[in-house]
């Protein structure tokens, strides 16, 4: 295993096309629930324990060989919004591409051509961790960081925040971090003996009414 | 002169559990007759639940929950076990809203209700509002399990707190399946122990919650179209009024989520929910 593969998978410049999507701080930004630093912490802790929860046990999940078949059903059981279950499906085709040309891999071909319009993102991630040679720990914390580091990117260009501001609201977060992730990964490796139950489905009730009332707006800068 | 026998300790209700708390599970079963209505062979009450028929014979069979006694208290372990075999229609719901109390140990109380609604079969559980009181521990499980061609209307809704407390821990978990298959598997938590969740990612100062679910075969042809409910359809969101959304599942299902600032604007929400998903 290459230490070195999880950096360039949890770059930013990772060409996956998340930069175009706020993890729902533009809509939080627009109700005014999202502000400052302060505001963003909150936001990036609620969407961590939830999101990032469930995120981080389907790509452990599909970092340790599960069928991403069945990770991508037990991912749309737990995204009751069409608007997000497009973005992730929108992503997870994007980061498919991107994973391919980098860390070729059969299991990878394998799930394009089951998905040609994308699995879940978190379940490509989880794929892509694993045909770089990555363990199943290593795919939650990417996940999961991409969870906080979205939104964070995201406020400094809507609310024309500090970056070191934002940058310092991720620092403070990363212990949190670590617990998502190892509870991911613990969730992951309950699934031979309970099946894809044991992953973890925490909502976030307001992520999901505020991501499809985002979609419906004319006139917007992130896509989701 | 003798002395007066200590009072009785106060119990709030009787028989007194031991520490452990109280099990108990309440089973109903709803069976098709051949004319068309639908009867209830099994209609057993336990502990904190009596279970009275309700209305005029006929289908849908009526049952309305009653609580004989306070609870789930800390400790408790408690259960509903309703079937509706096929063609059956039963619809349930409760007398009073349920409120998660504090027992005497500190231990979380249990509450699991297992749901089961056959081929051609109708399932309405409205209850009234689960409340989380101060203090209190719930861990709540919702177990559906539904044939190809059943029909589902279930609400959930919880509520954080009575009025001006804190809310205690509270722990829900739904699975709802559908020929086998996972159709919507959501858990929350929500209170002391669990994180992130007084967030404006979550609940945004929220303390009402709630979700209405309908699972109907023609779902499958025409999806429901998506609507978003009270201040969400606004260009601004009102926080006062609540928001939600009605929007379909991966599968032949409607699923309404809203967030309000107390149960009555909650409901508000949740039954316009309800006529749009009825309209189609």
């Amino acid at each position: 295993m290459s230490r070195a593969a999880l950096l360039i998978l949890a770059d930013g410049r990772f060409p996956a096309g998340g930069h175009a999507h706020s993890g729902g701080a533009e809509a939080a930004v627009a109700a005014g629930r999202l502000t400052d630093a302060a505001t963003l912490e909150t936001f990036c802790r609620g969407r961590l324990h939830t999101a990032g929860l469930v995120a981080a046990g389907l790509a452990a999940a599909a970092a340790a060989g599960h069928d991403p078949l069945l990770l991508d059903d037990a991912a749309d059981a737990r995204t009751p919004v069409p608007a997000l279950r497009q973005t992730a499906r929108r992503l997870g085709r994007q980061l498919m591409r991107a994973a391919r040309a980098t860390w070729p891999a059969p299991a990878l071909d394998a799930l394009a051509a089951a998905r040609p319009r994308g699995a879940h993102q978190p379940v490509v991630l989880g794929l892509a961790a694993r045909s770089a040679g990555l363990t199943p720990l290593d795919a939650a914390h990417a996940v999961a960081y991409e969870t906080l580091s979205g939104p964070a990117t995201a406020a400094v260009r809507l609310l024309s925040l500090d970056p070191f501001d934002a940058t310092a609201v991720l620092a403070r977060l990363a212990d949190d971090l670590d617990r998502v992730a190892r509870r991911g990964a613990d969730a992951a490796e309950r699934i031979t003996a309970e099946g894809t139950d044991a992953l973890p489905a925490a909502s976030a009730p307001l992520l999901d009414i505020t991501a499809q009332q985002h979609a419906a707006w004319p006139v917007r800068l992130f896509a989701s | 002169m003798t002395l007066a026998p200590p009072p009785p300790a106060h119990h709030e209700r009787a028989p007194a559990p031991s520490t452990a708390g109280l099990r108990a599970t309440a089973r109903m079963l709803a069976r098709a007759g051949g004319d068309g209505v639908t009867r209830l062979p099994v209609l057993d009450g336990d502990g904190p639940f009596a279970l009275r028929r309700v209305g005029a014979h006929g289908r849908p069979a009526r049952v309305c929950v009653v609580s004989a006694m306070s609870a789930p208290l800390g400790g408790d372990r408690l259960g509903i076990e309703a079937t509706v075999e096929a063609g059956a229609a039963l619809h349930l719901t409760t007398a009073a809203a349920t409120v998660a109390l504090p027992g005497r140990t500190g231990e979380p109380a249990h509450y699991d209700v297992r749901v089961t609604v056959g081929e051609g079969a109708r399932l309405d559980w409205l209850p009234e509002p689960l409340i989380s009181a101060a203090g209190s521990d719930l861990r709540m499980t919702t177990t559906v399990e539904l044939a190809a061609t059943a029909h589902l209307v279930l609400r959930e809704e919880q509520v954080l707190g009575r009025s001006g407390e804190e809310t205690g821990a509270l722990r829900s978990r739904i699975v709802v399946r559908r020929a086998g298959r996972t159709l919507l598997d959501q858990e929350t938590a929500y209170g002391p122990g669990a994180t992130g969740w007084d967030s404006t990612a979550v609940l945004g100062g929220h303390r009402a919650l709630g979700q209405l679910l309908v699972v109907a075969p023609e779902f499958e042809e025409r999806a429901v179209e998506v609507r978003l409910l009270g201040g969400a359809a606004g260009e601004r969101p009102a926080a006062h009024e609540g928001q939600g959304v009605l929007a379909p599942l991966a599968g032949p299902a409607a699923l309404a989520t809203a967030v309000a600032p107390d149960a009555l604007r909650l409901r508000r929400l949740l039954d316009e929910a309800g006529r749009s998903a009825a309209a189609g």
